[in-house]
């Protein structure tokens, strides 16, 4: 649907429902909400084309809290209702606002296939490692071990990376930030929103009631600058305090160096998030704390054409063939005959 | 009549007869289907009434020759309006022993049946139980057998056209058809047309295929075991332009053409499930009527992609069987919750669980009804024979769009590959099914006000000040705020219970067919009518009074139905089912109407039917 108005500049405001926010104080939510708010403008769109898309859980409040279009839908299947709404109306800019829990437990398998069909959505997986709202069971990227009221023991369940299986899906953009960084959080969603085809962002989001300090080796200020590294696109994987630490290929593993005592620049592993192989992004996806320092910023950033834009080809392509059919044609398809 | 049947210089009789029932059975790699469709198409044309029904097994290809393998197409032609595929054959074509053992308990005695003894070895004889030849016992003795070497016939026809023998033993179903048609005194035109059109980028083929058929049309005139043959003379039926259409067929064309009435492109996501699958083979070849399909990873994604398609503004609909139902029943909630409209149609196979896949049953009733969480009523449609599919999948979608809801078409395997004829409709009479979408005007948009009909505002994303928001939890009336209220939530339930209920007002009363001043009711829903109708006609014929009401709509129910129900001493209720609408009548109506069920996969027989009215009559 073309839309020749003049765009009014749009401000944060503008995209703040009358709704009160109802998150516990203190949740990570807030801040993506906010950073939500600020970086919407800047994408130019007219407010009305603007969608968002959610599940059950915590996050999935969040398309109240917007003054845009918005549908709070059932526990897992917001990736398959937005498929829905971009097959209809290729238009719309259509968020999706997924959790742990929605989007990888009950929802895993219309994650995955959104992914692969790279429908034009930007999904965002607010992990915090817990069952919020259902009050604190273990989620599926829990650690194991961890101890929670479903799992007094200790969870024997192994932890499912979102980014490894967002990567396996063959998602043509996939980026990991988080909550307290809201600068890294704002540039992260709006590189996001302006990729065509799915978009598939972690955000590590803290749940300071259930999972509270979750992700405090990666967002605390004393252990960031080791435990995360900051993804550039042709820059060399370098982290630390000091910037002296690095990413060097052993074969076909990473390992940590040093720099200096023989190791340059140019020895360590340099990020290149346009190219075609996963395996790069796939790499990097498997290195976790405390081993490795976690990647921050953008794994991967391909063009691959989109599925609505794909099917919206195909009706136009067929009305252009054959014509727009009629229903005086389509009844008279097939094999007629007339009684006299 | 065309050439092909000219008289020949044989003594052979011929019998007029009102109507024939003939069944084609074989392995599924035979052929059968196509032979069938083939008689249908040409009794059609030639001018009989037509109804016929497939019968295929669940395997796609079951080990050849197995029991499990055998695939049947029954065709019922006649001079008079027929409503049925026919209760017992009057031939039966058994290509192997499978297809013989299977299905001759349908053929009525002194039927004709036409044998393949190629087919018979020792092999395949194994393979279908058969200790013995039946060929060679006297179990065959009360049918009028005709043994006849097929595939040496068919390969010795068309051996010229140079393809391997292999090729040629796959047109054997046209030498069967041949001698049907011979039998039968059908014209062999329209199958050759066919044929030509079918393969003509392969000469070989196509000329292989009519060598079959003529050859086995010239067999049965020259071959003296044949010394009678039948014809149906053409049906007195309703001018106008024809075309043979299935129920799947039909609920597709319905469901683009509703789309094309409202404007709106048609949106169909859709998860493959048997026997609902041809409406998305067929939408998916309709593009250029704006249709677009969405085959989803699974049944709960195909009805979460029409709730969103339905909230951006598309006509958006999703077609399953009951397993897929009940998937898809925590969806539907959200679609009432949100009160969207969509069309959600079920063809009803046998169940529970995976149950019977290619067979038929009514056993979904009280799932379309009932089966969601919490209170969550919705208008349930039942089309009654094919070609009234596509009919109540524009209506469907006409109350979906002006109450803003949910609906469930129920149709069924019977209705869904059921064939008939279907005379065209004027497209002028087709509802007008525009929508006014509501534009910003100045005042607070409240996306939950409800109008008199208890309907809200269809206001589509793109539209300026109209930004809203929905979701599952129960809506503020008016705002559509999430709202825990307890007062709101039971204001709410009432309201989407009279939203449904008030349909009621925009629906035709009952209609009410048979004898006027009957003391028997006979009752249905769905697939149905054929038998029941026909079973009607004939109480009535031989003295008896009896009259028979179907209902297209199952919720809400026609505002006289309860009237109807209580002028009648007897109300007898047949459905494939344990006895759901009969729940449904004796509860909502207090009527002390009597239940006559058939669980078996398989259509009432008319004969069936028949039996229980007589008792019923008499008792």
């Amino acid at each position: 649907m073309p839309v020749d108005v003049e765009l009014k500049e749009l401000t944060a405001k503008d995209f703040a429902s009358d709704q009160d926010v109802r998150w516990c104080p203190g949740c990570g939510d807030y801040s993506i909400l906010a950073q939500m708010k600020k970086i919407l403008p800047k994408l130019n769109l007219p407010k009305e084309n603007v969608l968002f898309v959610s599940g059950i859980g915590c996050s999935s409040r969040f398309p109240y809290y917007m003054d845009t279009y918005g549908i709070h839908s059932i526990h897992g299947r917001a990736p398959a209702v937005a498929t829905g709404v971009k097959a209809a109306r290729p238009d719309l800019h259509v968020w999706v606002v997924t959790g742990d829990g929605d989007g990888l437990s009950i929802g895993g398998n219309h994650l995955i296939h959104a992914i692969r069909r790279n429908v034009d959505l930007t999904i965002l997986l607010f992990n915090n490692r817990i069952y919020g709202l259902t009050k604190g069971q273990y989620s599926p990227t829990s650690e194991r071990g961890k101890r929670t009221k479903s799992s007094p023991a200790g969870s024997i369940d192994y932890p499912l990376q979102p980014l490894c299986l967002a990567i396996g899906a063959e998602a043509t953009f996939v980026a990991r930030t988080h909550d307290v960084n809201v600068k890294h959080l704002a540039s992260t969603l709006e590189r996001a929103a302006r990729h065509k085809g799915t978009s598939f962002v972690e955000i590590y989001q803290n749940c300071n009631i259930f999972n509270n300090h979750a992700f405090e080796y990666a967002t605390g200020k004393d252990t960031r600058s080791d435990s995360t590294i900051v993804l550039e696109h042709g820059r060399p994987l370098i982290f630390g305090k000091e910037g002296n630490k690095g990413i060097r290929l052993n074969g076909i593993n990473p390992e940590i160096v040093e720099l200096g005592n023989g190791v340059k620049e140019d020895d360590l592993l340099f990020h290149d998030e346009k190219t075609p192989e996963p395996t790069l992004a796939y790499m990097l996806s498997r290195m976790y704390h405390p081993e490795f320092p976690e990647p921050i910023g953008v794994y991967r950033s391909i063009e691959r054409p989109t599925y609505e834009g794909m099917l919206e080809d195909m009706v136009q392509n067929s009305i252009e063939q054959k014509g727009r059919g009629k229903l005086e044609d389509l009844l008279n398809s097939g094999d007629t005959w007339t009684v006299k | 009549m065309s050439t092909a049947t000219a008289s020949t210089d044989r003594n052979v009789n011929i019998e007029r007869v009102d109507n024939i029932t003939v069944r084609f059975a074989g392995d599924s790699g035979d052929g059968m289907q196509l032979a069938g469709t083939q008689l249908t198409n040409t009794s059609a044309i030639f001018g009989n009434d037509i109804s016929t029904l497939p019968d295929f097994p669940a395997e796609i290809r079951a080990p050849a020759g197995s029991l499990a393998g055998v695939s049947g197409y029954q065709i019922h032609f006649s001079k008079e309006r027929i409503h049925t595929p026919g209760d017992v054959c009057d031939a039966l074509v058994a290509m192997n022993p499978a297809a013989l053992k299977t299905n001759l308990a349908d053929l009525r005695k002194d039927g004709v049946l036409l044998i393949n003894i190629d087919a018979f070895t020792k092999g395949n004889l194994a393979k279908a139980g058969y200790e013995t030849s039946p060929l060679e016992d006297d179990s065959l003795q009360s049918y009028r057998v005709f043994e006849v070497a097929i595939d040496k016939l068919t390969s010795e026809a068309a051996k010229d056209t140079g393809l391997a023998n292999k090729a040629l033993l796959r047109t054997k179903n046209f030498f069967a058809l041949g001698l049907i048609y011979w039998l039968y005194g059908r014209p062999m035109d329209a199958s050759l047309e066919w044929i030509d059109k079918k393969f003509g980028k392969s000469p070989d083929v196509a000329s292989a295929n009519s060598k079959a058929l003529k050859a086995g049309f010239y067999y049965g005139e020259t071959t003296e075991a044949f010394t009678v043959r039948y014809e149906v003379d053409r049906a007195a039926i309703k001018p106008g332009r024809y075309r043979k259409v299935t129920g799947n067929e039909a609920v597709a064309l319905g469901l683009i053409a509703a789309a094309n009435l409202a404007d709106k492109t048609l949106f169909y996501g859709s998860y493959p499930i048997t026997p609902a699958s041809d409406i998305l083979h067929d939408l998916s070849r309709y593009t250029h009527y704006n249709v677009k399909t969405f085959q989803a990873e699974d049944e709960i994604a195909a009805i979460a992609s029409v709730v969103g398609a339905a909230y951006t503004g598309a006509c958006a609909a999703t077609g399953t069987s009951g397993p897929g139902l009940a998937l898809k029943a925590e969806a539907i909630g959200l679609g009432v919750m949100t009160e969207l409209p969509m069309v959600i149609v079920n063809v009803q196979r046998g169940g529970p669980s995976t149950g019977l896949p290619t067979k038929t049953e009514q056993a979904d009733l009280l799932q379309a009804l009932y089966g969601r969480n919490g209170e969550c009523p919705l208008p349930v449609l039942a089309p009654r024979s094919p070609s009234d599919c596509f009919a109540m999948s524009i209506e469907a979608f006409r109350i979906a769009i002006k109450y803003m809801t949910p609906v469930i078409l129920l149709t069924d395997g019977y209705l869904a590959n059921g064939a008939e004829p279907w005379l065209l409709p004027d497209v002028a009479s087709l509802p007008d099914l525009h929508v006014e979408h509501p534009k910003a005007n100045g005042e607070a948009f409240l996306p939950y006000s409800h109008d008199e009909r208890l309907s809200r505002p269809w206001a589509i994303p793109g539209t300026p000040g109209l930004e809203h928001r929905i979701g599952g939890i129960e809506k503020e009336d008016g705002t559509g705020n999430v709202c825990y209220d307890p007062d709101n939530h039971e204001h709410m339930i009432n309201l989407r219970e009279r939203k449904v209920q008030g349909i009621a007002d925009d629906i035709p009363l009952q209609e009410v067919e048979g004898a006027e001043d009957a003391d028997l009711l006979v009752v249905g829903w769905g697939s149905t009518y054929g038998a029941i109708i026909s079973a009607v006609e004939r109480a009535n014929a031989k003295g008896q009074k009896v009259a028979c009401a179907q209902i297209r709509y199952l919720s809400p129910f026609p505002r006289n139905l309860g009237d109807v129900l209580k002028k009648y001493k007897k109300v007898l209720v047949p459905e494939m089912n344990l006895g759901q609408l009969l729940m449904k009548l004796r509860s909502e109506y207090l009527v002390d109407a009597v239940g006559f069920n058939k669980v078996q996969g398989k259509p009432f027989q008319i004969n069936e039917l028949s039996d229980k009215i007589d008792e019923m009559v008499k008792g």
